[in-house]
């Protein structure tokens, strides 16, 4: 057993702050292979994952993902109980401070059940041979005598030890060799595959659950910044007299920003510290800012579109992956169908702003933060401060909601700022304002998709180009690309049998932070693919279900090599996780069976469907839409999901239904606009997200059964559900809608 | 001022234009009542006032200091409110942020009107945003209290 270490108590209680006794546990996880940004890209083989047994049987079981509404906090500890043969009402969990210790904490990408569920099983099957030999130690017994069952080891002549009175014993015990592990069957599962309630949940019933607001420190400011409305904007002068006459304002600071790229660093501002959050928020309103102009102060979102949409049509981009000959096909074809789509930036806007309290003494910095990757957090703020990280201790609290938006910590590094400051620790708390406009904006994007077919309707090219202001253009601002990497999220990786394709990147240099949103590229992406792939199905006059099976072809695992198509597969190699067209057919063929697809519907009434596969999982959604007058309702939205293994369905069918909820707002009324470099949005009113009552009547759910390695399921569900109602509304209407959102076409 | 929050009397220093939402998080320390927009826009610091659900955000303290004020700490002693043992039941909450407002939102509207039809539900709730996407469930928990639940979500 090479995965797991014993770790002392002073290095557990170090990493956890938690003081345990008895029996402690440490796993080694390889470094995370989709690190989301080149700064956390480095990290090796860690410790991570810790179980902690004390001698009255509590166990504490470390959580070192944040829990931002998907369950991670429950459905990893669940699997190392399952495999301890822990009760699970004796266990509590304990959220991990960052450390690079952990490996990789970044939670995003869809990544802790496929990374860590093998981990977590040998974490609590070393916990429990352990236990066991203890127990035998003490009989004097044979271990395979020994067997742990809920909380106790058993003798087979029916003796039995509880955990606890084992516990000092067991951490005397040598750890498990390679080859000595032995991991439950699927029918010895005891929570593994079940619906485990949330840790959280009565915390949040109650209200009394933690998130980045709720914690206090004495003697606490707190601060509202005024930041620079476009991208890298400098203060030029400021007039803070009206705001220092607020009641209960205690200074106000400028804040400048570092040069280089945006990165993690905070924004250029101006902030105002005081007594408490409505005074600071209302004196920061009373100051005057003045921003010098540059190069990005007059981005008008429209026109970067225009001019994006305008390089796609007019000509050949740089070729990422090709098949065939696809201009001679189109030479040859029967028919040919050209369509260009294009997507807007979205913010995104989780409940709770980002926020963090920081407090700065001794030359250590010490933070509570809303952090989807507490590890960004301690790096950003310990180079900000001019420390080492080993002297900031980053405490992650629940998120409300994060969506890629709480993995980058500049709202961290503000508060980190501000406290090394003024001595005192300060709270940052972003108004709904400064989240829509100083996020990281998930990238606009142009299409252009062009395919032709013979008289039979059979595709025999397939053309695909796109212009789409990369995500590491944040890191570095040459970056005006999509890598292969990038285009793996379905538009480089489409599926099809298609003899001849071919992929192509135009140039979009960014103008505003661009940052990773729920399915990241896969939004864009996937609405262009899936209602092209529409679009064909009904040029061909064929039925879309059965020309999407057409078009994807044979059962095969897809090789892109031959393609000069470098996948990225989502950092995970393409042999433990091929992409398998069966499995891809599968979920279509499931979900067009599970509904009236095909039926006759009332006028104005259309059902769409798209396929997508992302994050290793497969997942086709239908909508049901009806258009009166004008007026666009989305009726009925079904889902189906191939995630492989399942830890906790429950949560599974709540991720997708959030999935499909999320790719609603997508489609209906997604949309942040820039005009002089600035955000023209300001609050929930005019950058508009899914209300209960846009929700559709009929949303359903299925989980493929499946034995496969887990893949990721908090961001699937999101990419196939936009072009699902765009081509809805196609069948419903006529009208085919290439470009989001649908509130430009229709009241929604 | 004095302002009575949960059935218990408070003397508060605050400015009179001070949202209650930040007397009652900053003051009191009631954290369970939450910001999401400051504009009454998304529903995340919804209360009780004078049994009306209202958003925190935009009543003044002065003009809370005239009613009775319930948050979701003051809904029940223990969590046993029976929207708040719905909410478990149906396994509700994803991030939980906008909870407590959905809560809130539901025992006011369950109160004045025990078994609301299905548009009344989404009209009581349409004020509450839930970004995670938890609407199937709050639909399927407040009708179960309504008794008129045919399934659950999925």
């Amino acid at each position: 057993m090479t995965g797991v270490v014993q770790l002392s108590r002073r290095r557990f209680l170090a990493l956890t702050g938690v003081s345990a006794s008895g029996l402690l546990l440490g796993g080694v996880v390889p470094g995370d292979a989709l690190a989301a940004v080149p700064a956390a890209g480095a990290e090796g083989l860690r410790l991570n994952l810790f179980v902690s047994l004390e001698e009255d049987g509590a166990v504490e079981i470390i959580a070192h993902r944040s829990e931002m509404g998907t369950g991670i906090r429950t459905s990893l500890p669940q699997v190392v109980a399952d495999e301890m043969e822990a009760d699970w009402a004796r266990v509590k969990v304990v959220q991990a401070i960052g450390d690079a210790a952990y490996g990789s904490q970044n939670t995003d990408g869809s990544r802790s059940i496929r990374n860590f569920y093998a981990t977590m099983r040998e974490m609590g099957a070393a916990a429990r041979h352990m236990l066991e030999a203890a127990a035998a130690e003490r009989w004097g017994a044979a271990a395979a005598e020994c067997r742990a069952e809920m909380h106790r080891v058993v003798h087979s002549d029916g003796r039995s030890l509880g955990f606890g009175e084992l516990a000092a014993a067991a951490a005397q015990q040598a750890l498990p060799a390679a080859g000595e592990l032995t991991l439950k069957s699927r029918d010895q599962f005891r929570y593994i595959g079940r619906d485990v309630p949330m840790v959280d949940l009565h915390d949040i019933t109650t209200g009394a659950a933690t998130y980045g607001a709720d914690v206090e420190l004495p003697d606490m400011v707190y601060a509202s910044i005024e930041r620079t409305p476009h991208l890298g904007g400098r203060i030029a002068s400021y007039d803070a007299a009206e705001a220092r006459k607020v009641k209960g304002v205690l200074d106000v600071v400028e804040l400048k920003a570092p040069d280089g790229p945006p990165g993690f660093n905070n924004v250029e501002g101006v902030a105002v510290l005081a007594r408490n959050t409505w005074s600071a928020m209302k004196a920061r309103q009373a100051l005057v800012v003045k921003w010098a102009p540059n190069e990005h102060s007059s981005h008008d979102s429209e026109r970067y579109l225009d001019a994006l949409q305008a390089r796609v049509q007019d000509g050949p981009g740089q070729v990422a992956r090709e098949r065939g000959d696809v201009d001679a096909a189109l030479d040859a074809a029967d028919k040919v169908i050209e369509a260009s789509y294009r997507t807007p930036y979205l913010a995104h806007a989780p409940m709770e702003t980002p926020v963090t309290v920081a407090r700065v003494s001794g030359g250590r910095c010490e933070l509570w933060a809303c952090t989807q990757n507490p590890q960004a957090t301690q790096a950003a703020v310990a180079a900000a401060l001019g420390i080492d990280k080993s002297a900031v201790t980053v405490h992650v609290t629940l998120l409300g909601g994060g969506f890629g938006r709480k993995s980058k910590p500049d709202f961290s590094v503000e508060a980190a700022r501000l406290a090394a400051h003024v001595g005192k620790p300060v709270q940052v708390n972003w108004t709904r304002t400064d989240d829509l406009r100083h996020d990281y904006f998930h990238s606009c994007s142009a299409m252009y998709l062009r395919g032709g077919m013979d008289d039979k309707g059979n595709v025999s090219a397939w053309l695909a180009r796109q212009a789409t202001p990369p995500i590491g253009s944040t890191f570095d601002p040459s970056v005006t690309f999509m890598d292969d990497g990038d285009l793996s999220q379905t538009f480089g990786s489409v599926p099809f049998a298609t003899p001849n394709l071919r992929v192509e990147s135009h140039e979009a240099p960014a103008h505003v932070r661009i940052g990773w949103l729920r399915s990241v590229y896969n939004i864009p992406f996937a609405f262009g693919v899936c209602s092209f792939v529409d679009e064909l199905a009904h040029a061909a006059g064929r039925d879309p279900a059965e020309f999407w099976e057409t078009m994807v072809g044979e059962d095969r695992h897809l090789d892109f090599a031959p393609e000069g198509f470098e996948f990225g597969n989502y950092g995970r190699s393409i042999e433990e996780y091929p992409y398998d067209t069966a499995r891809f057919k599968n979920v279509l063929r499931t979900l067009a069976a599970s509904i009236p697809w095909g039926e006759k519907l009332p006028e104005g009434q259309g059902w769409g469907l798209a396929v997508t596969r992302s994050f290793l999982a497969y997942v086709a959604v239908a909508s049901k839409v009806e258009v009166v007058d004008g007026q666009l309702r989305v009726l009925e939205m079904h889902g189906v999901i191939d995630a492989g293994t399942v830890v906790n369905p429950d949560r599974v069918h709540a991720q997708l239904e959030g999935g499909m909820i999320f790719g609603l707002s997508v489609a209906l009324s997604g949309e942040i606009t820039f005009r002089d470099g600035a955000v023209q949005q300001s609050n929930y009113h005019d950058y508009q997200v899914a209300r209960i009552n846009q929700a559709p009547e009929v949303i359903r759910t299925h989980i493929v059964p499946s034995d496969a390695l887990p893949a990721g399921v908090g961001e699937p569900g999101v990419p196939p559900t936009a072009p699902s109602i765009a081509n809805a509304v196609f069948a419903a209407t006529g009208q085919r809608v290439r470009e989001l959102p649908l509130s430009k076409r229709f009241r929604v | 001022m004095k302002l009575t929050v949960n059935g218990r009397s408070y003397d508060v220093d605050a400015e009179p234009d001070t949202p209650l939402l930040w007397v009652l998080r900053d003051e009191l320390k009631l954290k369970g009542t939450r910001y999401g927009c400051g504009d009454a826009i998304c529903g995340a610091c919804t209360v009780h006032f004078n049994g009306t659900p209202t958003r925190a955000c935009r009543l003044p303290v002065s003009a809370a200091a005239a009613g009775e004020i319930v948050t979701i700490e003051g809904l029940s002693a223990d969590g046993s409110h029976p929207v708040q043992e719905a909410w478990r039941r149906h396994n509700v909450p994803q991030c939980g942020y906008c909870q407590a407002g959905q809560i809130m939102s539901a025992s006011a509207l369950l109160a004045r009107n025990a078994s609301p039809s299905d548009d009344e539900i989404d009209g009581a709730m349409s004020g509450n945003i839930c970004r995670c996407g938890t609407y199937p469930r709050i639909r399927a928990a407040i009708r179960d209290l309504a008794g008129s639940e045919e399934e659950g979500a999925s």
